[in-house]
């Protein structure tokens, strides 16, 4: 029983990551109708600039933290102005291929620039380890951190777009760009906003994945990308709680299946998993289906 | 006006990427102009120590590029070993001959290497010292039927032909090296295995750990794996470890997943005793690794220069004195290959006017019948399938270096 705790909230910790990456990944594509496949790396750039500042310049982890943010939300504004924008009348599918090639192109920036050899990452995480039941179970700062951050992140998205006019005008584009821009809404300008806050959330990802599991390399966010996409898709992409959940329930069940089912297959039970929930509901677990109109 | 920019500006963007590609390929052309200097120049300090009545031994390696660490090693180590023994009047009273060419760890090169020492007169061969150039120069040795030794092949089949032996333990090997250190050494009775289940290196030792476990008394515990797309996240396969009571945890793996299982395992509270191979070689140097995390990790490497015994002190000053570094294991592997192809050629009584085949012949014998106490282990012996017979040592990291035990 105690062990089952142990795997379940490790689970969590590792389900509010893939949570808190699924986030970007699903504004994006609910406001923008593209799939950002670039953002993986984004997290693995903030996960550089965090090593950067806190190991190598020795300044502290919030500075590293800051920095990271505000790095990662230029570069989330450059990419899309440079390689997006230009793309918007384009077909889905040259967008697609876009982000697969700035998905590649970062890669290869940071394996010039830091080298193919890992690097262990320093926690940027002060809080001590709980100690539970005697010491039987132990949930360290990392996991708690993550997962309130998660909380925290989520609950912020959603009050920052029911209640600001910046989040209407989200919302207004992801119904309707066309329209959206009629009533006078500057659509561009809304899309380069979710990049910034997509990739500002990249940044805290980034931190915290590089905390939980301690090493860089340039390939260590294509991995969780990947399963945060997955997320994003079994919560209902576009939508943001049904991202929260998607990402929790997937870090439950990869982890869960570890233990009990067999280590090595957990991915496929994962994915196993998001078949069935596709064909059962196409849309994911909270996705909308949105009758095309004539 | 503004189109005209963005067109500039996405030209911009592929001149960049053509540019990351083509920065790698230049790289590589620098390199193989270096390694053609260097080659050029070790073979004339051969051919001017040539003589009549010498014995002809060729090395190959990398001693330039990514793994040029390994093969300089090497070839130091063998190339002191030759000094040692030609000042002591040779091998069967003929003078050696070294001839050291670089093979940049890829496989033509290695092959073309192999031609220029046969066309030099190569009469046995230490080589090649990684595995993949090993087995394509394995092909065309087995063929002239020329004597190979490889000091560091690991790879099964750097040892599949008649004619090549090797020194270091093949990979599957060290997993029952391994058994066996554990199940001497009493370090634990109850074991725990987390390995790499798609990578062929981490499953081979793996699995004749598993066969070898029970023969040293050791119980297998918990027995868990992972795959190469979902190695960051090991703590449900450490609470197994621990829930199963595990005393120890063998880790044939690679040091970069090692050095995040050893930080999890801390954040958990988990401390057992951590065991690996020659993979973990290398966890002290991940940039920025907290090395007090690696405190008492165990790993089987044939070598620890700070051993006390008298021939590893006389070879690590020597080693120290002509070269200024301290020699690692590779370093050792090949001065043991050159001592062992020493004795089996003083066993076998071959001398200098011997073709390369007919020394072949004699040594493929004379291998199996020697005993040879190096650096690398005491009393090694060889099977006929070019397999090495020693014990296993292994060294602890104690203050962040290592330490011999």
């Amino acid at each position: 029983m105690m062990s089952f705790i142990s795997y379940f909230i490790n689970g969590l910790s590792l389900g509010s990551v893939y949570a808190i990456i699924a986030l970007g990944y699903t504004m994006v594509y609910g406001i923008a109708k593209m799939l950002n496949f670039a953002h993986g790396d984004v997290i693995m750039i903030g996960g550089y600039v965090v090593f950067t500042v806190v190991s190598t310049m020795g300044l502290g982890p919030v500075a590293g933290i800051l920095l990271a943010v505000i790095l990662c939300t230029v570069l989330g504004v450059v990419i899309e102005g440079v390689a997006y924008r230009p793309l918007r009348m384009a077909s889905p599918l040259a967008v697609l291929i876009t982000a697969i090639g700035v998905s590649y192109l970062l890669q290869n920036i940071a394996l010039l620039v830091f080298g193919s050899n890992p690097k262990s990452f320093t926690s940027v995480v002060t809080v001590p380890a709980l100690k539970l039941l005697q010491g039987k179970l132990i949930i360290s700062g990392e996991t708690i951190v993550t997962i309130i951050s998660c909380i925290i992140i989520m609950i912020g998205l959603t009050m920052f777009i029911k209640k600001t006019r910046a989040g209407q005008a989200m919302l207004a584009v992801s119904e309707d760009k066309g329209a959206a821009q009629l009533m006078g809404i500057n659509v561009d300008g809304t899309i380069a906003l979710t990049f910034a806050i997509g990739s500002a959330l990249a940044a805290v990802a980034g931190a915290l994945l590089c905390s939980a599991y301690p090493t860089l390399t340039p390939y260590t966010g294509s991995m969780p990308g990947i399963k945060a996409f997955v997320a994003a898709v079994f919560g209902g992409i576009g939508s943001i709680p049904g991202a929260f959940i998607g990402g929790l329930l997937l870090g439950v069940i990869e982890n869960l299946s570890k233990a009990y089912i067999s280590s090595q297959l957990s991915d496929a039970i994962v994915f196993g998993v998001l078949i069935v929930v596709l064909l059962v509901k196409p849309t994911g677990i909270l996705g909308k289906k949105i009758n095309e109109k004539v | 006006m503004k189109k005209s920019m963005k067109k500039l500006l996405s030209l911009a963007m592929a001149i960049a990427l053509a540019a990351s590609l083509t920065a790698c390929g230049s790289g590589k052309t620098s390199e193989t102009t270096a390694a053609g200097e260097k080659a050029a120049s070790g073979e004339s300090s051969g051919a001017a120590a040539s003589g009549e009545g010498s014995f002809k031994i060729g090395g190959i390696g990398p001693i330039t590029g990514s793994t040029a660490i390994y093969g300089q090693a090497v070839m130091r180590g063998a190339e002191l070993a030759i000094e040692e023994i030609n000042a002591d009047g040779g091998i069967n009273g003929a003078q050696i001959v070294y001839n050291f060419q670089d093979d940049e760890n890829d496989t033509e090169k290695a092959v073309n290497a192999y031609n220029t020492l046969k066309d030099w007169g190569m009469q046995m061969l230490v080589g090649t010292v990684t595995s993949a150039p090993c087995i394509a120069v394995g092909a065309e040795s087995s063929n002239d039927n020329i004597f190979q030794l490889t000091p560091s092949g690991s790879a099964v089949d750097c040892a599949k032909f008649e004619n090549q032996f090797r020194v270091c333990f093949s990979d599957p090997n060290q997993g029952a090296a391994s058994a066996q250190y554990i199940g001497e050494n009493k370090l634990a009775t109850k074991v725990a295995i987390i390995y790499d289940s798609s990578d062929v290196y981490s499953s081979g030792i793996h699995d004749k750990f598993l066969s070898e476990a029970p023969n040293q008394g050791i119980e297998i515990v918990s027995d868990e794996a992972f795959t190469a797309d979902n190695n960051t996240n090991f703590s449900v396969q450490l609470q197994k470890a621990q829930d199963s009571g595990a005393e120890l945890v063998f880790l044939p793996i690679y040091y970069s997943q090692a050095a995040l299982i050893l930080a999890q395992a801390k954040q958990m509270g988990y401390e057992p005793q951590f065991f690996g191979c020659d993979g973990l070689d290398g966890l002290l140097t991940v940039e920025n690794f907290d090395t007090s995390l690696a405190e008492n990790v165990m790993l089987l490497t044939p070598f620890a220069a700070d051993a006390k015994d008298e021939l590893t002190q006389k070879f690590v000053t020597t080693f120290k004195e002509k070269y200024g570094e301290t020699p690692n294991q590779f370093a050792a592997d090949g001065y043991d290959a050159v001592y062992a192809i020493k004795a089996a050629a003083e066993k076998a009584a071959i001398t200098a006017d011997m073709d390369a085949s007919a020394i072949c012949d004699a040594l493929k014998t004379s291998m199996t019948e020697i005993s040879v106490n190096g650096l690398t282990g005491e009393n090694m012996k060889w099977s006929k399938d070019g397999e090495p017979d020693k014990a296993p040592k292994a060294v602890k990291i104690v203050n962040g270096v290592y330490t011999a035990m």
